[in-house]
């Protein structure tokens, strides 16, 4: 053991392609499995929220507009970037989750594979969800699936960097941006993910990771008018989940119910869908 | 010029009305154990049609139960292809008494015999006749290799298309193999009990539809019974709130198809013939009662005068009066209380300082009638350039560019439809690519299809109703 000091890393927000401090001025403390301090994370308060929304929605039409084959590229890049920094990830969460070594490698592995899994659908999914309607009469008629706009997501309490990704990937891939809120016990591997984000050519905004309670921002994200829909997949409080389903209802938000689950399973197309909305061309045909 | 007409009148005989009306429950009309009864009126002629049921708490208890007891016992356990032939007798129901339900739903409702027998009941048999084809095939609809209904469907409907918003709510409902439990609006009640006996006619299993008629109190009970497994509704976005906020926190399926603002967007090489009869056809077809009714006209400075001169024109042609005439253009306005809404905000437009056109017509003595309205010099500030009508008010904006255009197009809480009028198909796909409506008519104007996705974004809802994509709010989305 030599006798250098190591520099330690501070953990902040990321709002906007760049890392701020918590305008309130306040952090907690983020502990390992067993109760020692890793670090201070910033304590997300209603303002960072609010500066996460509309970073979000200036985002999102340049975001949506970008080409599906490019959106797939830059998905495609953080999976390498994840790549190159796995052996960061695999200490952060066997620190955070308490996993052995072993289940670490397997669950970073099955992060870098959900990214390049959803990646991939950005310039597919149009096809598979969207439809030519054959309607009576001369029309041509489309159906396309279009993104929501800007999703405001609470990322799963338990699995740290496997189900953050599994909730972030399929919101943005398709054209949404997103606000989240890391694991609230685990919030680490969320900001060195944002770190991975921040340099692998995502649009500033694209995705926000706030850091904190979800009953502190939780609840205002839900009402925020400039947010689109939620995804409640995290919230395992079901006072909070309430909550912030009636918040929702101000502006006829749709909110994925919370849903907690094996992060291991085979996610299928239900997370893609549930952040898009069809529309529908109609146009008259002759000659 | 003389437009005059001789009277063609429906015949009121095709008809049936009985004088009372019971609940129909698991499969038998009956009477209300804690509930009330109201009258169904006539708009055009304030007669009364017959007296309705309201149901109570105890009966869409009643309700829900012979839904859950025929989901449990029969509905989920028959296969697909069975549920398939109830579907296509229902639809072949349909079409064989088209013309009696197109008189019924005119009489009650008030809107023009041509458009309930040309556009709504060839609409609702197509559209049980679509979905009948899919309940044996949905494992191929790409939602699930083992697609898994919700149970009991609750769902509530406006009065605007009585039977045809019956049939874009009970058709996918049964054909992915839910039951249900419908509630038809209070002043529209009369098609959704023919078509109980229609049920009954197809020997349909009881309890796989029920039909709960009352006001709003009935709704809310069936909305929050911890039983209902799915809430679908259409109406206005204020009661969409109630219901959303209602249910949160719970496991219910929920899909909402509410207001709308469109814009209806002229273009100044749109073809100007066809844009016009889209316009009118926009917002002037069902008296406004639409909800995606184009009831913003977007139209480009260059042609605007002449935009508005020919829709004057036109609409100085439309015929307003009795709806059971078969040259009747123009309806009556469903209820007192919709006119008096209607009335409040074109008075709105007049205290703000919009100029207002009445199309010249003669309204009748009795009933409830609204003359074509246009409101030009109307601003984006406006309240009739902001909230839902829903009557026949057109209010009129201007703009210079495309981009102006999807600015003000979007400019509205609202995102259900919106029409784009342009000869210039690269423009017309620009344009629809940032338009943030849910249905989008180009060259055209207030087309359905069964087999066509209807539904809104932002404050219009969620859920699609039509297509395969309909299949979807009747089926439980897998997360993982």
């Amino acid at each position: 053991m030599d006798d250098r000091v190591e520099v330690r890393k501070t953990y902040k927000l990321f709002i906007n392609g760049v890392f701020p401090r918590s305008e309130s001025g306040r952090t907690y403390p983020a502990l390992d499995s067993k109760g020692k301090l890793l670090a201070h994370a910033a304590l997300a308060s209603r303002k960072d929220a609010r500066d996460a929304v509309l970073a979000a929605r200036a985002a999102q039409p340049g975001w949506a507009a970008r080409d599906a084959y490019s959106r797939g590229q830059i998905l495609y890049r953080i999976a390498e970037m994840l790549e190159g920094r796995r052996d960061q990830f695999e200490t952060e969460i066997t620190r955070c989750e308490g996993l052995s070594a072993r289940r670490a490698t397997g669950v970073v592995n099955a992060t870098i594979d959900r990214w390049v899994w959803y990646a991939g659908w950005a310039d597919k999914i149009t096809q598979v969800l969207g439809s030519s309607n054959q309607v009576s009469g001369p029309y041509f008629n489309f159906s396309v699936p279009t993104p929501t706009g800007v999703v405001a997501a609470v990322a799963p309490a338990r699995s740290s960097l496997l189900g953050l990704v599994s909730v972030i990937a399929p919101i943005i891939v398709t054209g949404n941006t997103v606000v989240c809120l890391a694991a609230p016990e685990k919030p680490l591997p969320a900001i060195s993910l944002a770190e991975v984000l921040a340099t692998s050519d995502l649009p500033a905004g694209v995705v926000n990771i706030l850091t904190g309670q979800p009953h502190t921002v939780g609840p205002w994200l839900a009402e925020h008018a400039d947010v689109n829909a939620l995804d409640l997949s995290g919230v395992d409080d079901d006072s909070l989940a309430t909550e912030m389903a009636v918040g929702a209802a101000g502006t006829i938000k749709y909110a994925l119910p919370p849903c907690d689950s094996d992060w291991t399973l085979d996610p299928g197309l239900g997370r893609l869908s549930a952040f898009m909305n069809t529309t529908t061309v109609w146009h008259p045909q002759g000659r | 010029m003389n437009f005059d007409y001789a009277p063609a009148p429906e015949s009121r005989d095709l008809v049936t009305i009985d004088a009372h009306y019971g609940l129909f429950i698991d499969g038998e009309f009956v009477e209300p154990t804690d509930g009330t009864s109201f009258k169904t009126i006539n708009p055009a002629t304030e007669e009364v049609l017959a007296e309705v049921s309201e149901a109570g708490p105890n009966d869409v208890d009643r309700a829900v139960r012979a839904a859950q007891a025929a989901y449990a016992k029969v509905w989920s356990k028959m296969p697909g292809a069975e549920r398939a032939k109830y579907l296509y007798r229902i639809a072949r129901l349909i079409a064989e008494r088209s013309r009696e339900l197109a008189v019924l739903e005119t009489l009650d409702n008030g809107k023009p015999i041509r458009e309930s027998r040309d556009v709504d009941m060839p609409l609702v048999s197509a559209h049980f006749f679509y979905y009948a084809g899919w309940a044996d095939k949905l494992e191929h609809a790409g939602f699930s290799d083992a697609p898994r209904p919700y149970g009991v469907a609750a769902q509530i409907i406006p009065w605007n298309f009585p039977l045809l918003m019956l049939a874009w709510k009970i058709a996918p409902a049964l054909a992915t193999g839910n039951t249900v439990v419908l509630k038809p609006a209070e002043t529209t009640s009369l098609t959704a009990l023919a078509f109980a006996q229609i049920c009954q006619d197809a020997e349909l299993p009881a309890g796989v539809v029920n039909i709960v008629t009352g006001d709003g109190a009935t709704g809310r009970a069936l909305v929050e019974h911890p039983d209902v497994n799915k809430v679908a509704f259409t109406g206005s976005t204020e009661v969409g709130r109630q219901i959303q906020r209602a249910i949160a926190g719970t496991t219910k399926g929920l899909t909402l198809e509410l207001g709308g603002k469109a814009a209806n967007i002229v273009f100044d090489d749109a073809p100007l013939d066809e844009a016009i009869e889209g316009i009118v056809n926009g917002i002037y077809f069902n008296q406004g009662h639409v909800c995606c009714a184009g009831s913003r006209l977007l139209v480009q400075e260059s042609v605007a005068d002449d935009v508005l001169e020919r829709l004057k024109s036109r609409l100085t042609m439309l015929r307003l009066g009795d709806p059971m005439d078969k040259n009747t253009d123009i309806g009556a306005i469903n209820s007192p209380a919709q006119h008096a809404r209607i009335a409040e905000l074109i008075a709105a437009g007049d205290e703000e300082g919009a100029q207002r056109w009445t199309a010249p017509c003669v309204l009748p003595d009795k009933g409830w009638w609204i003359a074509p309205t246009v409101f030009t010099g109307v601003t984006q500030a406006h309240r009739i350039a902001r909230e839902e009508i829903f009557g026949p008010v057109l209010s009129v904006l201007s703009f210079r560019t495309p981009e102006e255009a999807v600015i003000k197009a979007n400019n509205t809480p609202y995102g259900l439809s919106a029409g784009i009028w342009s000869e210039k198909g690269s423009r017309t796909l620009w344009m629809a690519e940032r338009l943030q409506a849910g249905v989008i008519w180009a060259n055209t104007f207030n087309r359905f299809d069964p087999a066509s996705p209807f539904g809104g974004v932002k404050e219009s809802g969620f859920g699609r109703e039509g297509g395969r994509q309909g299949l979807g709010a009747y089926l439980q989305r897998e997360v993982r």
